[in-house]
């Protein structure tokens, strides 16, 4: 008998996907924790798409009202609170999720051949979610909104030539405005919200056409069983659906946590300063980013110069995709590179202390920190090529281990 | 070893997550009391506020019938915290006087206290109540050490007693000073309701959300291990 699958199948390749993205598509079997964090990055975006449609039923992008509509969705709209603490709190748990993500690319070197293609893609992720991050940020007209969005259109402002042009653009007039809600509006719920979905989509495809990498760095398609399929590999379903699915309830545990119960995190998720309506006459003492951004703005801190300290942040943000270049060693995975490992964990350690020093007030005593900071960052990057070509490394394995 | 290397990595990622949320407060000389943040002292802050503060201070996001789902009635709420002032239940909290009257008496208007303890924070507002000290040299008489010449005068005076910048006391209060504390603090309790009066409902759903999706999390871990039996036993037969 006919089936609807089959009349469908005539017209739409719904099997062929199926069996070629998840039951035949093999993945290694050797997977860890940190293999949980992309299938969580899918969830949290489309739950900020879902939140941020809901929220957007209620704000008001003008400079007269922004505020008010926010406070109004968190204590007039029925269930307004939930939204919105799902949508701020979401922001800062998607970068913690990247940053494990990314963490990981490092320590089993996936951004090694064959994915430079992929970790270049999935970097381009990153930074255009600090874009959307920063938009969605001046949003709610809070006071920080209104100074971030001062400091980054300024920031703009002193690219050579076309800055002043490019800073009116993203303005929408002199200052910070009704016309800046109303671009920025338009920019993080469509234009850039969806060149963001299309990476990450391209990420993926990327990803299916080279395959996972894994804790021990082996290729697993270079072993192959009789019947073709790798032997250390397992159809993705139903394997690993039924393992994202359990890390999606852990996941969703902590996320719920943090809502129910911490849902500005002490001032580090939702800050202080965004409690007070946007002010041009009351600056504020110390305008600092969120944690998410800290460490490059603490880069930025740590010259004196402008121009020069906008010149290492930005070098400081796209060093990472030289990466795949930058590594010479034979070995992509951490776990047989000692040296390298530990590397990664004084560059770990060095990440979290500017994201912690670039929240602090702009005080002599932290200039220190910031230049250490700034310089093992860039140092990481600058003695890779060198270290990696002389480092011991310890035997691969054939087989990944389990 | 492994596992412990696991364990360290996750120890240092919890500890620099720490670090982050553990913000310098203010200079702060007292601290709430522990538990001072339950229904019945937000609704006794509601009703202290009501008096000491609204002649000058809105609570404009927070409205008025709000306040049932504290467990006040309309009744309630009418008498003690719109003090039958004709204001309108379903509108925010607004002050008796005008802006103009405002600026004309202080210099400038009391501030919307909505958001001010998410502002500022429960601690530093408990504390700048309290600390109020008489100076002459001031237009009202009065100075905060908090908050160096302030333009709001010490109105829990009868309470606070007067009190001089080094302590010497000029006028004792009319009530004990544990007394004092309690009442700013039920003061404070109401404002922290204030900035955010999904509180109570989000610590009550919050246990059955959680319950709910820890459940999910140990169906889906049984789930997982029934399927990746056969992945194990089958790594096992290719050792072989
Ligand atoms: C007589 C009018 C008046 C009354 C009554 C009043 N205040 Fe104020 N309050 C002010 C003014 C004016 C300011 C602004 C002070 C300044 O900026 O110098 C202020 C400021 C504040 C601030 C902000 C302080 C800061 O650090 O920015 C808080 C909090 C506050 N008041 C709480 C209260 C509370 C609680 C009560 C009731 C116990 C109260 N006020 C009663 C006039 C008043
Ligand atoms: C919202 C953003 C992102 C989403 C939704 C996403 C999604 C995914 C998914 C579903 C996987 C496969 C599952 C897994 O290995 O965890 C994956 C793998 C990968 N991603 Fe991403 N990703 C994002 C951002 C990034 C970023 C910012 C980078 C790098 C800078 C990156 C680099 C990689 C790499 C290298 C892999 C392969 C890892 C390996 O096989 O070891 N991704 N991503």
């Amino acid at each position: 008998m006919a089936t609807f699958g089959d009349w469908l199948n005539k017209r739409f390749p719904l099997r062929e996907l199926m069996r070629e993205h998840l039951t035949e598509y093999f993945a290694p079997k050797n997977f860890n924790f940190l293999y949980y964090t992309g299938s969580l990055l899918l969830l949290m975006i489309v739950l900020q798409f879902v939140t941020g449609f809901l929220l957007m039923a209620h704000y008001v992008p003008t400079s007269q009202d922004a505020f008010a509509s926010v406070q109004g969705i968190m204590y007039d709209v029925r269930w307004g609170w939930l939204i919105r603490y799902m949508h701020v709190d979401g922001v800062s748990l998607i970068f913690v999720l990247l940053y494990l993500h990314i963490g990981r690319g490092m320590l089993y070197g996936s951004y090694r051949k064959p994915r430079e293609l992929l970790w270049i893609i999935g970097y381009t992720i990153y930074i255009l979610m600090m874009g959307e991050a920063f938009l969605g940020y001046v949003l709610p007209f809070g006071n920080l909104s209104y100074w971030a969005g001062m400091v980054i259109t300024s920031i703009i402002h002193s690219v050579p030539f076309v800055g002043p042009a490019l800073s009116t653009l993203a303005r929408g007039g002199a200052g910070i405005g009704t016309a800046t809600l109303e671009r920025f509006l338009a920019l993080h719920a469509v234009l850039w919200f969806w060149i963001l979905a299309a990476a990450i989509f391209i990420h993926i495809l990327a990803l299916h056409q080279v395959g996972s990498n894994n804790p021990d760095g082996i290729e697993i398609k270079d072993t192959k069983g009789a019947d073709g399929h790798p032997l250390d590999g397992i159809p993705f379903h139903p394997y690993y659906t039924v393992k994202d699915i359990f890390g999606v309830g852990v996941w969703l545990t902590i996320f719920a946590a943090i809502i129910f119960y911490a849902p500005t995190m002490h001032g580090v998720f939702l800050e202080r300063t965004t409690f007070s309506p946007a002010n041009p006459m009351v600056s504020l003492p110390d305008v600092t980013p969120p944690w998410y951004l800290a460490p490059f703005y603490a880069m930025l801190r740590a010259v004196p110069n402008k121009m020069a300290g906008i010149v290492l942040m930005a070098v400081a943000v796209v060093l990472p995709f030289f990466l795949p270049w930058l590594d010479r060693s034979p070995v992509k995975s951490s776990r047989y590179r000692p040296v390298y490992r530990i590397m990664i964990l004084v560059m770990a350690v060095t990440f979290f202390t500017l994201a912690w020093v670039g929240e602090q007030p702009p005080l002599p005593k932290y200039f220190l920190l910031e230049r250490a900071g700034a310089a093992i960052y860039v140092g990481f990057y600058l003695l890779l090529p060198i270290i990696s070509r002389w480092e011991p490394t310890r035997k691969v394995p054939d087989r990944v281990t389990s | 070893m492994k596992i412990m290397r696991k364990y360290a990595i996750v120890a240092v990622l919890v500890a620099g997550v720490a670090g982050l949320s553990v913000r310098a407060n203010a200079d702060t000389l007292l601290s709430l009391p522990a538990g001072y943040f339950n229904k019945p002292a937000v609704i006794a802050g509601a009703k202290l506020f009501a008096r000491h503060c609204s002649a000058c201070h809105s609570v404009q996001s927070l409205r008025f019938n709000r306040l049932a789902s504290l467990g006040m009635t309309k009744a309630e709420i009418q008498k003690d915290v719109m003090l039958e002032s004709g204001a309108n239940y379903l509108q925010g909290m607004q002050p008796a006087m005008t802006l103009a009257q405002a600026k004309g008496w202080f210099g400038m208007p009391p501030p919307d206290l909505s958001h001010m303890v998410r502002n500022l924070g429960a601690g530093f507002i408990y504390n700048y109540l309290q600390s109020f000290y008489w100076d002459p040299s001031r237009p009202s008489g009065w100075n905060n050490h908090l908050f160096p010449k302030v333009a709001m005068p010490n109105v829990l005076q009868p309470w606070s007693g007067i009190v001089t910048k080094q302590g010497k006391v000029i006028e004792p209060g009319r009530v004990t000073p544990a007394a004092f504390h309690k009442k700013v603090a039920d003061i404070v309790a109401f404002l922290r309701y204030a900035s955010d009066p999904s509180v109570f409902t989000r610590y009550k759903l919050g246990g059955y959300v959680l319950g709910a999706l820890i459940a999910f999390s140990l169906i889906a871990y049984w789930l997982k291990k029934e399927y990746w039996k056969d992945v194990h036993s089958d790594s096992a037969k290719h050792k072989k």
